[in-house]
């Protein structure tokens, strides 16, 4: 699966659950990704942070196959991600996601929102699929407001009935894109206490975020990009406290003047 | 990692994304079914295309006299061009139009600038003028009878003329008429709102023919006795009646995406309900409008069409009473195409000029 | 206008400056205005027609018509009444209604989401037939194919033969007419029991569904059954259908069913033009359905046409069927257009025809725009309760 990666920073291991070799990705002529490299292990939890435009987006959403990358491959839980519809529905399945924006079906309720996918995909019968799905909007603490539309939330529970919905699909991987950012400071901590929640269960976590705290809780390694490569890697004591590089000194005063 | 990271280079992308070959393979032929689709269009398309083209271009006769020079095999475009004059101006006299001539320079030069960046004082000069000045001109210059001007019969107009006159009296008669109505639907007295409820939704549920037979058999009915309306004026009545309601609901539509705190705002500065109006919610909600009401142009430009139905002779009236003509032979493509394009030159031009308008409303809201 | 407002004192204000009486009068004076100028045109009105000898009242639709219809869906001759070329023209109206809002739904949808399409070629194609459709005056399109296309047919002695069993001229398109014999009842049975089954099919799909989670494919399954269940009743009867095949006889055609040529080349237009409006209606919607939905739905797993069917139509519809259904009714009203090129429509027939004859305007055109009127007002009914069903839930 995973031969001479020389830049990879963690050691391949039969554990890695992504593996992501010579990424490399263009939007017409711009190219967005560069060379990227990156193991995961099974229950590692990577906070990937950077300026605007770096790429974290794109990255991510090259895992699950949101976007097409153009050169190197990407394993994700043993399965090759290409053009293939099969192998990309396949691994879909075992990846959740949550945006920025929520995107929640406004035209279902929030119970439905945590059914579509395991009815129509992973055919659950109903009933056992509305005890899975109360079961974990009772983790992200919003059962009472299961028959609810997401247009009656605030954005802070629309984010948890997001996070609900993807793990409904008991997912082995979860991605998040700056979850908090489009939320007011008063919910992010909620929406926080559900991510580092999960975190503690033993979740694989990639997650796009500027919430330094939260990197420092909870990640095992942090990732900063620029420029659409991975500028630097490191666990988060020393990510923080020794930075490397100076792009990434220059982020982090940025980051923490605020 | 305690040397300093190098950048990698930008890379230009994989050839298969490249040039030309890189967008026929991502635009034409992305999948087998793509493929097959580009190829039977394409096929299509030049089998349709080239020989329309042929006829309509290459071998098209643009120069020459009469039926005659004409050929089968391709469009006879003197048939448009001798009998231009009677598509343009209908009946009305040859050696008197001039006079519609500089009417419409008057126009032109209204209406022409308001498209472009001009000064906002200029345009709004000129948009009075266009409100008030111009069809009083415009109705002396071509309909004569006073300063020494030789009067003109209304039924001796004709052609784009008269299609023009329709859709620009009926726009602005209809603007301060339809205002009105949006403020009465919107207004806080039941029986003032109920009337305008009423008028509106009758003039809209009704299809213009029946309102301009309506305006034709039965307005003599409705004057007192001895009053006459000609024609044309009845069709303008019509149409009036019927732009009116489509502008209302219009500038409803703008009234109610004025925020309700500009309203508040307005009441708390203690303006009078007419001062509100007129200062703060109307200048706001007209601009917003203003794609919309060019919405309503585009429709009210293509149904003056039908006045042709109640005899008539707009220019697809005058351009269809000569196709019967049997010395020019079989000109009928012609001729309607000579009128498809002029009112698709004026419709798809206002049609972009509202959407550009409303991505720029768009676009501003945002800031 | 009213112009500078007093300093408010405490107290009652000013009769002329209270809000409550000014909009009493205010209102007063509309119904006032209102009422004389109803009663002026009334008096007018009734003025005119009797110095014209005009009789008032609706005793004409039980006198004799006289004249006849080119095309009528009921019964009808010249003998039959007034009131009855009413019915022929209204019917014929619903008639060119029904159809061009069947084909403008296909033709619009099928442009609308081909404008969409990822094949360069299609999108550009699909954008042309939409500016050019609907930036043409619907009347000028209504010409172009009655007299230019269809008018230019050969006669029925060169008619465009379609492999001998349909037939274009210009005296219309005959197409062959199914002679239903004995036995083909039981085709009509096979189709009710196909349309039954699919139905209890559906139901228990949705039910196993919801208790084992199995899919059980019930689109293709169905159309399966409601195509191939008379299919097979019709070979197992022996084929009891035969077709009266339109033949060359004399100057015109005999057998068949004839469509006339205004019939032909007022559906084309309405369909042409409507379909221009619906295009875009239908891409407009789907593109409201913003991406972050569809990737919503992918990440999830969800194949292509799951995401199709559960997310993206069911809220594309919410923004497409009002201004649909706002095309429809203008659809129903340009059919009045018919009074150009003589289809028997409403208003050609009854505001056209029967106004000259009787002379009773007033009665005529209010019974013609009551039509319209009822139309419009039983739809946007409709419309509002839709409306109010499918409201997406806001705080
Ligand atoms: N669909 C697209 N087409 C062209 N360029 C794109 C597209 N999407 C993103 N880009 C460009 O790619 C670059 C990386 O975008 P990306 O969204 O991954 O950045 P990001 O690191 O997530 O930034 P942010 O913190 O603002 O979300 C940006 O320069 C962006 O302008
Ligand atoms: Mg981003």
């Amino acid at each position: 699966m995973q031969e001479n990666n020389a830049t990879v920073a963690s050691a391949a291991s039969n554990e890695d659950i992504i593996a992501v070799q010579d990424l490399n990705k263009w939007y017409g002529e711009f190219h967005v990704l560069k060379s990227i490299n990156l193991n995961v292990r099974k229950g590692e939890r990577i906070v990937i942070c950077g300026p605007s435009g770096s790429g974290k987006s794109t990255f991510i959403r090259c895992i699950n196959h949101l976007e097409a990358h153009q050169r190197g491959n990407i394993v994700v839980d043993g399965v090759e991600l290409n053009e293939d519809i099969k192998n990309i529905e396949a691994i879909r399945r075992e990846v959740g996601m949550v945006f920025q924006h929520f995107n929640l079906f406004p035209h279902l309720s929030v119970l439905e929102n945590c059914l579509l996918a395991p009815i129509w995909v992973r055919k659950t019968p109903r009933d056992q699929a509305i005890e899975t799905a109360m079961q974990y909007l009772e983790r992200v603490k919003i059962p009472e407001q299961a028959h609810k539309y997401p247009g009656q939330l605030s954005g802070g529970q629309q984010q948890r009935v997001a996070i609900a919905r993807a793990l409904c699909m008991q997912p082995k991987i979860m991605l998040f894109d700056e979850p908090t950012s489009a939320l007011d400071p008063e919910m992010i901590k909620e929406v926080l206490d559900v991510m580092i929640e999960l975190a503690g269960s033993g979740m694989t976590m990639l997650c796009v975020t500027h919430e330094m705290g939260f990197a420092k809780t909870v990640a095992d390694r942090v990732i900063f990009m620029d420029g659409g490569e991975i500028v630097e890697q490191a666990a988060p004591e020393t990510f923080f406290s020794n930075p490397q590089q100076p792009r990434t000194q220059e982020f982090l005063e940025q980051i923490l003047q605020h | 990692m305690a040397t300093p990271h190098q950048s990698l280079p930008d890379l230009p992308p994989p050839a298969t994304q490249r040039g030309l070959l890189g967008w026929l393979r991502e635009n034409l032929f992305s999948t087998w079914y793509n493929s097959i689709l580009t190829v039977v269009i394409g096929y299509w398309l030049v089998t349709t295309l080239v020989p329309l083209i042929d006829w309509a271009f290459f071998s098209a006769v643009f120069t020459g006299e009469g039926p005659q020079s004409c050929a089968p095999e391709g469009a006879c475009w003197i048939f448009v061009y001798e009998r231009l004059g009677f598509f343009l101006y209908g009946f009305y006299p040859e050696e008197l139009r001039w006079r519609p001539d500089i009417a419409f320079l008057l126009f032109a030069i209204t209406v022409v600038p308001q498209f472009f960046p001009t000064p906002a004082v200029i345009k709004k000069w000129l948009a009075i003028f266009g409100l008030t000045g111009l069809p009083v001109a415009g109705y002396i210059l071509i309909a004569g009878g006073h300063f020494g001007l030789e009067p003109v019969a209304t039924s001796r107009w004709g052609g784009l003329m008269l299609t023009l006159i329709l859709a620009y009296v009926g726009i602005i008669a209809a603007m301060p008429i339809g205002t009105a109505l949006a403020l009465g639907r919107r207004s806080e007295m039941p029986i003032i709102r109920g009337i305008c409820v009423v008028f509106i939704e009758f003039w809209r549920a009704v299809p213009l023919i029946t309102i301009l037979f309506m305006a034709s058999v039965m307005l003599p009915l409705f004057l007192p006795e001895g009053v006459t309306f000609d024609k044309l004026l009845r069709a303008l009545v019509g149409i009036t009646l019927f732009q009116s309601a489509y502008m209302a609901e219009v500038v409803r539509g703008g009234l109610q995406a004025i925020p309700k705190g500009q309203y508040e705002a307005a009441e708390a500065l203690g303006l009078g309900y007419w001062r509100r109006m007129r200062l703060i919610i109307l200048p706001q909600a007209l601009k917003i409008v203003i794609p919309g009401i060019a919405n309503t142009v585009i429709s009210l430009f293509k149904d003056t069409t039908l006045v042709l139905i109640i005899g008539l002779f707009d220019i697809l009236g005058a351009v269809k009473s000569t196709l019967s003509d049997p010395a020019w032979g079989n000109v009928m493509a012609e001729g309607y195409l000579f009128v498809a394009f002029c009112f698709w030159v004026f419709c798809f031009g206002m049609s972009r000029y509202s959407h550009r308008l409303e991505k720029k409303l768009e676009t501003g809201h945002k800031e | 206008m009213q112009s500078e407002e007093l300093p408010v004192k405490p107290g009652r204000p000013k009769p002329w400056n209270d809000p409550r009486i000014r909009s009493v009068v205010f209102q007063l004076l509309a119904i006032a205005a209102v009422i004389w100028i109803g009663y002026t045109l009334f008096q007018n009105t009734v003025n005119n027609m009797a110095s014209r000898g005009i009789s008032t009242g609706f005793g004409f639709l039980d006198e004799t018509a006289g004249f006849g219809i080119i095309m009528s869906l009921i019964e009808y001759n010249e003998t039959m009444s007034y009131g009855r070329t009413f019915l022929v023209g209204l019917a014929n109206t619903m008639l060119v209604s029904g159809l061009g809002i069947l084909l403008a739904t296909i033709v619009g949808f099928i442009v609308g989401v081909a404008r969409l399409s990822s094949n360069w070629l299609v999108a550009k194609v699909s954008l042309a037939y939409i500016e050019i459709f609907r930036n043409i005056p619907l009347l000028l399109q209504i010409f172009f194919w009655y007299f230019a296309v269809l008018g230019a047919l050969p006669g029925p002695r060169q008619a465009v033969n379609v492999g001998d069993i349909a037939f274009m001229s210009n005296r219309g398109i005959v197409l062959p007419k199914p002679i239903f014999e004995p036995g083909a009842g039981l085709m009509g049975l096979g189709l009710l029991i196909a349309l039954i089954v699919t139905f209890i099919l559906a139901r228990w799909a949705k039910r196993r569904q919801a208790a084992t989670g199995q899919i059980f494919p019930v689109l293709p399954v169905g159309l399966g059954l409601i195509i191939g269940l008379p299919v097979l009743a019709y070979f197992i009867t022996g084929g009891p259908v035969s077709w009266d095949i339109p033949e060359l006889g004399g100057f015109n055609f005999r057998g068949g069913i004839t469509a006339i040529p205004e019939l032909g080349a007022l559906l084309l237009a309405l369909t042409l033009y409507t379909a221009s409006f619906i295009a875009e209606i239908v891409r407009s919607g789907i593109v409201a359905v913003s991406k972050g939905q569809t990737e919503a739905a992918a990440a999830l797993g969800l194949p292509p046409r799951r995401i199709l069917r559960l997310v993206v139509i069911p809220q594309a519809l919410r923004v497409i069927i009002p201004p649909l259904t706002s095309q429809y009714l203008n659809l129903t009203k340009n059919s009045s257009l018919a009074v150009a090129i003589g289809y028997p429509d409403l208003v050609n027939v009854f505001m056209g025809t029967t106004l000259n004859q009787t002379g009773q305007a007033v009665e005529i055109v209010a019974m013609t725009m009551a039509v319209y009127l009822l139309l419009s007002l039983s739809i946007s009914i409709l419309m509002n309760i839709y409306n109010r069903a499918v409201a997406l839930k806001e705080r």
